[in-house]
Parts: structure tokens; sequence; C-alpha cells
């Protein structure tokens, strides 16, 4: 079957299947092409690309207290991602992790200011489920209107995220207002009691990062529910066919993704913010759809993207200091390496092919 | 009225197209005059597509040449054949469905802007011509689907299309439409089209069309002028004579109807007739088989008994219970499998990413206890159906949409028999597969009616239907037309029923 | 007061405005573009550096419309030739537009002489409010049509000529043809990936010039930090809030910079209404109007249908 047909003199191919090992290897000469325009830029800017690479890497790991910050940095980007991965293992565009992460975040608040006289371990356990609660609402919220109306799944979260930043807002300088703040209102410090332990110098969200990234990869790849949200991703009509219900499937995965989103708002607010603050999520929302999209939603391979993530962002804020770089520099050395990055994923699946001028 | 020049419209000489080892045109010659209506009459896989395909642009073929007006051409992509004014109007529409009549019929065309009210009248003009209908303003997504087809119509019109090619046209139409159609086609002809018209349908063929052109496996078999033919001569030509190919037919006994299908009619999502007052029965340890030119409702059938599709009325009785508003779930349950192959393959039964296993799994991973998936079994299963079934694969955790031929349908069918059903559907299972392959298939099928399990065997080729089903039910536009006993019946009978004929009082149904 | 109230609405919705044409542009084509942000911030160090410099403002716009149309470049290439996923690559965009918009300013900001950058006196001029003679004097219409800056009445200019555009061009309708189904377009010889990339990135400028808006206007003339402040998200928002209608756009961005400057006139008398739910009410019902033009299938207030997905055409 050929096709002699004014075709333009480059036209693109899809390719039927490449063996893992040659995406492999496209991925990894993606990554060091990224790292290589990264270093363009930092020539262009007049500073030798190796030595503020390697300025990057020890930044982030030459003192216990740096690499402590740079787990610090880690833990919420990966846990928001493995909730991100969740919803888009399903074709769920969840763009609203921030708003998911602040719902959480306020949830868990609750308890931590007014009811800080409970018992530690007990007051941290029910912001903990407040927060996975919380974020899972929020969540839901979307999930409902797409399974019922198709309602636009990515604009929808888009709009949650804005309202939920505003809901701290209004807590803030309304009923949550701490009576002490004087010029700018906050809200006030969490009690010792409420706050997460240190473990190793960080808070032990850390370890339930951890223990999620293990939790999500059993559940997506080995239960029943993990293997419906394959298929419904699939195929929403092969799902019908193979006798699911793809609506409760929706709403379901939604909960728990947004419930993880939620858990790492509490997170943030009781082990790192120590108060509630409407930079709870600080955009790491947003970068976790990055992580997890680069990271092809593998729940281990998230867990090394956002400790790449974490290396960069940790490490670049040490070059202020150093080169006297502002930090805006290290988002610029973000955008060009993810830009080559999503760039070379095009030649695993497709390439391009040059034909002769079409005709007879 | 363009002028009645020496030269024909569109002539064929020798043309041959093949995908792969399958050869769909084989030195075909044909002429269309200019002022004429002629129907392309065959089964499917006969090759009528593909023709009007290369044709149309779509498609080039591989020998043969190509005369427009005279003229050797080339057409190596659709706007060529648009044009040499070249108009095929295509069985799935390609239109905006936000956008009103008018904004589709002049999309792509040339010319500054959209709303003037010039465009508009010159819109109506032609459309006022031919004596089509058209609401200019009318949006698509308000329009029924003869509407709909109007809007095509006037589409290729518009860019000056003389040769107009339809592909079916009348399958999604009712007879009232169907009507209207005609009287267009009539006065299209007046004006001097040339005009292809694609159909299974013998009483159309003969009410509409000068010539018949029919194709069977590849080759134009005769070229008829209507007025001298009729339905038994072209059902003759259309299916050709039976070929024995041996399959086995065991006998069974104890039969009782387990499926009682009542007055079913459904409708689809576009509105469209999906099945029409369908009655029939189907019974433990026989096959009855299901003919019919694609798009008769085959899909619909299996798709209202596996639970995917509401019915508008009627019931399906499953020992004695109606099981119309069931869950898929509760049906698989039942003992009810369906199995459809659509025309791309991997469509509906099968997840393309996945691998063998995880596809065994599909409707069987709920089986075990807990939340944890056992895909001990499914393993199994998986590799003694490579084996059984000569199933040809890099291994069983390669992607199934990575299988080639025919060996998806083999995954497919060797998962749906292993869930041991009572009811097993299965619709075109032996598409694309090879000869020996086919016979596997069968055999699969015998040794299930065998065990008493009910079969209904949705097939293309009338041959196979006739050898191995013990009855066989002809579905056409939605409607039964006929349920008779495979052995005592003829290929001829079959033929005309799928174009259309009823068969009065042959209810072989006991 | 009222019309006090009016007047700093328009001034307040225009950045809006060109991010939301702009968006449009890119929506209407297939293409969902979440850079708007990172292509405005852009188009703000761009502008406010070409005017600062050239003390001229048809340079610095100039200046401003390449920027984004720059940034808006990166985005096409990458999700219509490359067909990286939208989502994630204006994602991306943002942080990579915002973060070299700050990088520069900053850069700037440290190798100048002095300890802010302000915008000369040419340009201030020419960016202040205009005053037309007779007209500008006419009480109630003169202030409410005739006072604003060069930025408003380019914007109103751009999104009429927009909306003619969609709907009353050939062009135009080819466009929006790719975006709710680009095989159809394609089928008809449309010539799909010129088109997409020319709408991408002319919408891509026009952001950017929103951007100059921000750095140029809304600070005084003097560089800030973050001169779009989250304006750009607000104008994703607003694209939905106008049902993807530039002419829409103009209304609905007076109306969302209507809501940001409410809280400072509502009197405060009646009802004393935090300041968050004003911030909070464009968003609010930007959801609603998701909501229900979902509810009732609303095909022409709703996305165009292909937007979002990567168009790639088969083989035959």
């Amino acid at each position: 079957m050929n096709n002699r047909s004014h075709t333009p003199f480059i036209r693109t191919v899809k390719i039927s299947e490449r063996s893992s090992k040659d995406t492999l290897k496209i991925r990894i000469a993606a990554f060091v092409l990224a790292l290589a325009a990264g270093g363009i830029f930092m020539l262009l800017l007049g500073y030798n690309p190796f030595e503020l690479y390697g300025t990057i890497i020890s930044g982030a790991f030459r003192s216990k207290m740096a690499f402590q910050a740079t787990v610090k940095f880690m833990i919420p980007l990966l846990m928001s991602s493995l909730g991100v991965a969740m919803a888009f293992k399903m074709r769920f565009w969840n763009i609203g992790a921030e708003g998911q992460i602040i719902v959480g975040a306020v949830c868990a608040s609750y308890f931590a200011l007014f009811h800080n006289n409970w018992p530690h371990f007990l007051l941290l356990i029910v912001m903990f489920a407040a927060g996975a609660i919380g974020g899972g609402l929020w969540g839901l919220i979307p999930a409902y209107f797409k399974s019922k109306y198709d309602t636009n799944e990515t604009l929808f979260t888009l709009m949650l995220n804005y309202i939920a930043l505003h809901i701290i807002t209004y807590l803030r300088d309304g009923p949550w207002k701490d009576p002490d703040s004087s010029g700018f209102p906050k809200i006030a410090r969490f009690a010792a009691n409420a706050q997460i332990d240190k473990v190793f110098g960080v808070h032990f969200g850390w370890i339930i990062a951890l223990i999620l990234v293990i939790i999500v990869f059993i559940y997506l790849k080995y239960t029943k529910h993990g293997y419906e949200i394959s298929v419904v991703g699939e195929s929403k009509s092969t799902a019908k066919y193979a006798g699911m219900d793809v609506k409760r499937v929706i709403l379901r995965t939604m909960i728990l993704s947004g419930g993880i989103c939620g858990i790492t708002g509490m997170i943030q607010a009781a082990g790192s913010d120590m108060t509630l603050a409407s930079s709870v999520a600080g955009g790491v929302g947003f970068t976790a759809i990055i992580v997890s999209w680069l990271a092809y939603l593998n729940p281990f391979g998230i867990l090394l993207v956002s400790f790449l993530f974490s290396i960069l962002d940790k490490g670049s804020s040490v070059m202020q200091s150093a080169y006297g770089l502002s930090t805006y520099f290290a988002s610029v050395l973000q955008g060009i390496i993810l830009f080559f990055i999503l760039g070379c994923e095009f030649f695993i699946r497709y390439k391009f092919v040059l034909t002769k001028k079409g005709g007879k | 009225m363009l002028k009645t020049n020496d030269y024909y419209a569109i002539e064929l000489k020798g043309i041959t197209k093949s995908f792969g080892k399958v050869i769909a045109n084989e030195d075909i010659n044909l002429e269309i005059k200019y002022g004429e209506i002629l129907a392309l009459l065959g089964e499917n896989g006969s090759g009528k597509t593909t023709l009007m395909n290369i044709l149309s642009g779509i498609y080039y073929a591989d020998e043969g040449t190509i005369f427009i007006d005279g003229k050797e051409v080339s057409i190596t992509n659709p706007h060529e054949a648009i044009d040499l004014g070249i108009g095929m109007i295509h069985q799935h529409f390609k239109l905006v469905e936000v956008f009103s009549s008018m904004d589709n019929i002049v999309l792509g065309t040339k010319g500054k802007y959209v709303k003037s009210s010039a465009l508009k009248e010159e819109v109506l003009n032609m459309s006022n011509k031919f004596g089509l209908e058209i609401v200019p303003d009318k949006k698509i997504y308000d329009m029924s689907v003869s509407e709909k087809q109007t809007v095509e119509i006037m589409k290729v019109l518009y860019r000056g299309a003389k040769i107009l090619i339809l592909d079916e046209p009348t399958s999604v139409l009712t007879p009232q439409e169907i009507e209207k159609l005609f009287i267009i086609l009539r006065k299209m002809k007046e004006q001097g089209n040339a005009i292809i018209i694609i159909t299974h349908k013998l009483h159309e063929v003969l009410a509409i069309s000068d010539r018949v052109a029919i194709l069977r496996k590849g080759k134009v078999v005769d070229t008829v002028n209507t007025k001298e033919s009729n339905e038994k001569q072209l059902t003759e030509l259309m299916v050709g004579r039976p070929i024995n190919l041996k399959i086995s037919r065991p006998e069974t006994k104890k039969r009782k109807t387990v499926l009682k299908v009542v007055d079913l009619s459904v409708a689809n999502e576009d509105g469209t007739i999906g099945l029409n007052n369908i009655n029939f029965k189907l019974k433990s340890g026989e096959i009855l088989g299901v003919a019919g030119v694609a798009g008769s409702g085959q899909r619909e059938l299996c798709e209202t008994i596996a639970g995917l599709m509401d019915a508008k009325t009627g019931a399906v009785l499953y020992n004695k219970e109606n099981i119309i508003g069931k869950t898929p779930d509760e049906i698989i349950n039942l003992g009810i499998s369906m199995s459809f192959v659509p025309e791309d393959r991997l469509g509906m039964g099968l997840v393309g990413s996945m691998d063998m296993v995880d596809n065994m799994l599909l409707k069987s991973y709920k089986k075990n206890k807990g939340a944890i998936i056992d895909k001990k079994p499914s393993r199994k299963l998986a590799e003694e159906l490579i084996d059984k079934l000569s199933i040809t694969t890099p291994g069983v955790e390669t992607p199934v949409r990575m299988l080639s031929g025919g060996n998806v349908q083999k995954v497919l069918l060797g998962r749906e028999i292993e869930s041991e059903p009572n009811v097993l559907i299965t619709a075109y299972p032996v598409r694309g597969l090879d000869i020996n392959s086919s016979y596997i298939i069968y055999d699969l099928l015998n040794e299930q009616k065998k065990k008493n399990v009910a079969i209904l065997f949705i097939g293309e080729d009338l041959d196979v239907l006739l050898e191995l089903s013990d009855r066989i039910m002809v579905l056409c536009h939605g409607e039964l037309m006929g349920i008779v006993d495979a052995k005592k019946t003829t290929k001829e009978e079959i033929g005309l029923m799928m174009a259309g004929r009823k068969m009065e009082g042959v209810d072989s149904d006991e | 007061m009222f019309i006090k109230f009016l007047i700093a609405a328009v001034f307040a919705g225009t950045p809006l405005l060109f991010g939301t044409v702009g968006e449009i542009m890119n929506e209407k084509a297939g293409h969902l573009n979440l850079g708007v942000e990172g292509m405005m911030a852009m188009g703000a160090c761009a502008g406010f550096m070409a005017g600062f410099f050239s003390n001229n403002i048809y340079i610095a716009l100039l200046a401003a419309f390449l920027a984004g149309m720059l940034g808006a470049l990166i985005y096409a290439v990458l999700t219509i030739t490359f067909m990286a996923n939208q989502n994630v690559t204006g994602l991306t965009l943002t942080i990579f537009g915002v973060g070299i918009s700050n990088f520069v300013g900053e850069f700037m900001l440290v190798n100048s002489a002095s300890s802010s950058l302000k915008l000369p006196e040419q340009i201030t001029a020419q960016i202040s409010n205009i005053n037309i003679p007779g007209a500008s004097t006419i009480p109630v219409l003169g202030p409410l049509l005739f006072q604003y800056n060069i930025f408003v009445y380019l914007g109103v200019v751009i999104a009429i000529i927009c909306g003619i555009y969609y709907s009353r061009t050939k062009t135009g309708l080819n466009v929006r043809a790719i975006g709710e189904n680009p095989g159809t377009a394609d089928a008809a010889g449309i010539k799909v990936t010129k088109l997409k990339y020319i709408n991408v990135l002319i919408g891509g400028g026009i952001c950017g010039i929103g951007g100059a808006y921000c750095s140029m206007i809304i600070n005084g003339g003097v560089w800030m930090n973050n001169p779009v402040n989250g304006q750009g998200w607000i104008s994703v928002a607003l694209v939905i809030f106008a049902t993807w209608r530039p002419l829409r756009a103009i209304l609905g961005s007076f109306i969302f910079g209507a809501f940001n400057i409410l809280k400072y006139y509502f009197p405060k008398t009646i009802i004393t209404i935090p300041n968050a739910f004003y911030d909070m009410l464009p968003f609010v019902i930007t959801a609603l109007v998701l909501v229900v033009t979902s509810i009732r299938k609303s095909k022409e207030n709703s996305q165009p249908a292909s937007c979002g997905v990567n168009y790639f055409r088969e083989e035959r």
C-alpha cells in the first residue's frame, strides 16, 4: 500500500512499537541533551556549566542540613505527584492537585488550631484523616460532574484551585485570624502538640511519603481497583463491556487522588509551615503534574523524578549565595530542561520521514 | 445541463489493488456514463468500497489506469479527486457538529467572507437546482441523519462535483427518506451527472439504477442493464455458487430454548433504527447463524443482549427472566458471554496496551477473594490458549495490540469460551483469519455446541454459515427477514433475504 | 462614584482582555495553552525593557508582542510538531516564562545605575490617559469612553478584530473547524498545521501585550517583580466565562476587573463581605458557567470539541 501523494517534504509517521531498550536509550539521550541545553544557557550568561551543575548537586547534599532541606522539599512534590498519577492513569486530567492540597491543609488545620489539647498522636491521626477527607471531597466534586455531565475536568479542577486559595485568605483575614498578628494578618502558629515529629531531622512526612510510593505502586499494579483504573483509562467502552461500573471507578479514584493530595497539605502545614498559610501548596500541585507525566505515572519513577527536581531546586537556591544568581534562574533552567525532554519524547512514538516530491 | 460528450465520465481499466496478501480489486474494468446511475452491488469484502476509495483518492491502485472525461488521470489524494469533479459521500459523515449546514458546505473553499448574504443565496440556488432541502442556518447537531446526508451531498456539489459516489446511502434512512433521496438522485441524473451508488439492497438497485455492476471477491462478475435483470439473477451473481468447506456439524439432542427475544426494538444514539421488532429463540446445543450485510443490526443485537445498549421496546428472556435493564456485570454472571470483533479488531473486547494475561482477566478478575488480583490462573490460561489455538505471539507479556492478523480474535474467543458460558454470542470471530486458524475456531465452537452451549454466530461468509449453523437468521436494515433451516436452505435464498426480501411464512423457529 | 467604579473596572480588566483574547486564539485552534501567565510575563519584561531603553511605546508594544510570540512558539513547536502533552507543556511555559521575565528584570535592576527602573518621560506620556478636547469633557460619557490609555483602546480593537475574524471570515471558520474536528478540517483541504501555528503564535503575542500593560501601567511605570501576578490564570478562567468569544471577552474582562476592585467600592455599611469572597467570585462564577453549559449540553458555549488533543493525520 503506497501513497505517492502530494505529501509535504517531511512528514510524521507513527512507529508501531519500540523495544524498551530503545525507549530507555532515547530517554537517557533526552536527559543528557536537556542538561546540555541548560548548560548552553549557563554559558551564555558567562558561567561554566560544569561548575554550576556541580554547585547545584553539592548544594543539595553538601551538609546534613542541606540534604534535609532537599528531602523536605521533595516530600510534598513526591506525594502530590503520586496523587496526580492515580487520576492520570484513568485519563482524568486532575489539574487541581494544588487546590486539593490546600483544602486538605485547611481541614487538618482546624483540628490543629482548635483542638490542640487532644493527646498528641490522636490529634495527628485526626488531622491526617481530616486532610485526606478534605482533599478527597475537593477531588470528588469535579469527578461527580464529569461522570454525570461530562464537565471538562481540566478546567473545573483549575477553577477549584483558586477557590481553595481564597478560602485560606478568608480564614486568615477573618475567623482564624491570629489576634497576635500585627500588620499583616496571619493564622496562628500550631502548638507543638499539633506539629509532626521529626525523624532524622525531618518531619516524618518522609516516611509517609515513602510508604505511599509502595502503596500506590501496589494499588495500581496488583489490585482489582488498579486494574479497573487501567482499563477505564484505556477505553471506557471496554470497561463497560467487562462489566465495570465506570462511574464508580471514576469517583473512587478521584477521592483517592484528592485524598493523597489532601494528606500532602496536612503534612506541609503541620510538618513544614507549622501553620496554615496561603503558600502551603506554593505551586507544588502544578509541578506535580509535570513530575507525574515525566515519570510515566510510575510510582518509582515519580520517586526518582521528584528527587531530581528537588536537587535542582535546593541546589539552585545555593546559587544565589554562591554566584549572585537570582532564584529565578532555577525556573529558567528547569523550563529549558523540561522543554527538551518533552520534545525528545516525540522520538519514542514517531519519527520524521523524508519523501521525494509527490506525483506520478 | 452538461452536454453529452463522446467520452465516458469514468473509465477504469485493469484496476488492481492488494493489501499485503489480500487482493481487494483484481483487474477491474468499468465504464460509467454521464447522465446515468450505476449501482455497485456486492457482499462484504467484494471490493466495492476499495474501488471507490481508489476513485476518490484515498487509495492508490497498484495497477491499471483511470480515465476521467476521456483523459488519463492520476488521483493521489482526495483533493485531486475533488478537483477532477469526483465527490464521494461516505457512510460516516465528516461534519462539524456545532456549525450550521452552510458553514459546513463552504468550509475549506476559497473566498473571504462567510456570513455574506450573497454566499447564502448561492448555496440556496444550488440546492434548489438539485431539489435538495437545505436550511442554511440549521446546526448539524439539530439535524436528522437524512438532513446531514443532504448537507454532505451539497458539500460535493458546491465544490463542482459532476461525478457522485454514494457509499451505502440508504442504510441510515427511513423508507420515506429513501424515496426523497431517490428523487434527488434522479434529478441529478437529469442534470447530466454521473452517479455511482454502492449498495447491497436489491430492491433499491432495481428501483434507482440504470445499470448494475456486480463485484465478488475483488472481480467484476458482470455488468447488466437493470431493466433486463431481476432479483434472482442479481442474487446469483452476487453470492455465486456454494463452495463445500467441509465444516463438520455435529448432531445434538435435548435442545431447549435458553434465550428468547421478544419484539425487540433498539434505537441508535443518533436516532437511527438499530433493530425493529425482532423475535427469535436461541436453543442450547445449537449454532444459530446470523447473516446480513454489515450494519444490519448485528452490533446492536450483541450489545443489547450483553446489557451495553438500551432497548426501546421488547424483552430478552433468559430462562424466562427478562435481562433487559440488567447491568453488563449481572449478565456476565448469568453465564451469557459476548464477543464482538469490530473492523479495527481491537475495539471493544480487548485492552490493546495490556498483555494477554491482563486481557484474560477482563471478565474474571473479580472471581477471587480479596483486593489483590490473582494472575496465576489467567497466566496459565494464556499459555494454554497459545498452544491450543496456535497463537503467534512473541510472548505472554506482549501488548495485545501488537499481535498480528487474527491472533487477536483467538485470544478473545479463547477467553470467552474459558468462562464456560451458557450462551455464547460471537460476532465475526474468523475475521481476517487464515484457513487453518478459521477451522480451529469452528472446532472450538462445535465443542461448545456439544457441551450444550447455545451459540449465536454472526458471520460474513455465507458458505461458512451454511455449513456450520443449524439454523440461520437473516437481518437486513434492523429487521428480521427470516429464519431458515441451514440444511434445507440455499445460498440464493439467504442472499435474497440479505438483500431485503422478506421470506413470508418461512420461520423454522421451533 | 459609580462612574469612577466603572472606569476603574475597565482599567483593571484590560490586561485580562489581552490574556483572554490571546488564549481564545489558542483554544479555538485546538490548543489549551496553560502558559498564558508565562507568555504575559515574557511580554511584561520585554515590553518594559524595550520601553525603558527606546522611550517609545510602539517599540515597546512590538517587543512585548514578539516576546509573547516567542513563548507561544516554544509551546507551538512542542505541541503541534512534537505532539507533546498540552497541559504539561503549557505549565512548563508558565514556569519558564515567569522565571525568565523576573530573571531578566532583576538582572537589569542590579546592573542599572539607580535603585529602581522607571520608564522615561516620553513613553510615560504616551501611555498616560488620553484627552480628546471636546469629547473628554462631556459629562459622564466623556470620562467613561474617552479618557483611557492606549492599551485599553488597543485591546478593544484587537478583540473586535478577532471577533470578526472568527465569526465572519473564511479563514476564521476554517480555524474553528480545526478546533472542533481536525479530521474533518483536514479532509476539507484546510492546512491544519499552518493555521494552528499562526493562531497560537498571534494569540501568544496578544498575551504578551497584556503583560506589558501589567509591567508598565499597574505599577506606575516602575519595574517590580512578578508584574503579572496571576492575571494570566484569571484570563484562562475568563476564556470559559466568555464562552470562547472575543467580543464577549470585552465585557467579561471588564466584569472580572470590576470584581477585582469591587472590594474597594462596595459600601461597607450594608454588609461587610470579606475580601476573599470578592476575589473568589470570578472563579466561582466561571465554575458555574462550566457546570451549567455541560448540564445543558450547550455545544456552542463549550470548549472547542478537539481542544487539548493533538492532531495526527493517520496514514492512508
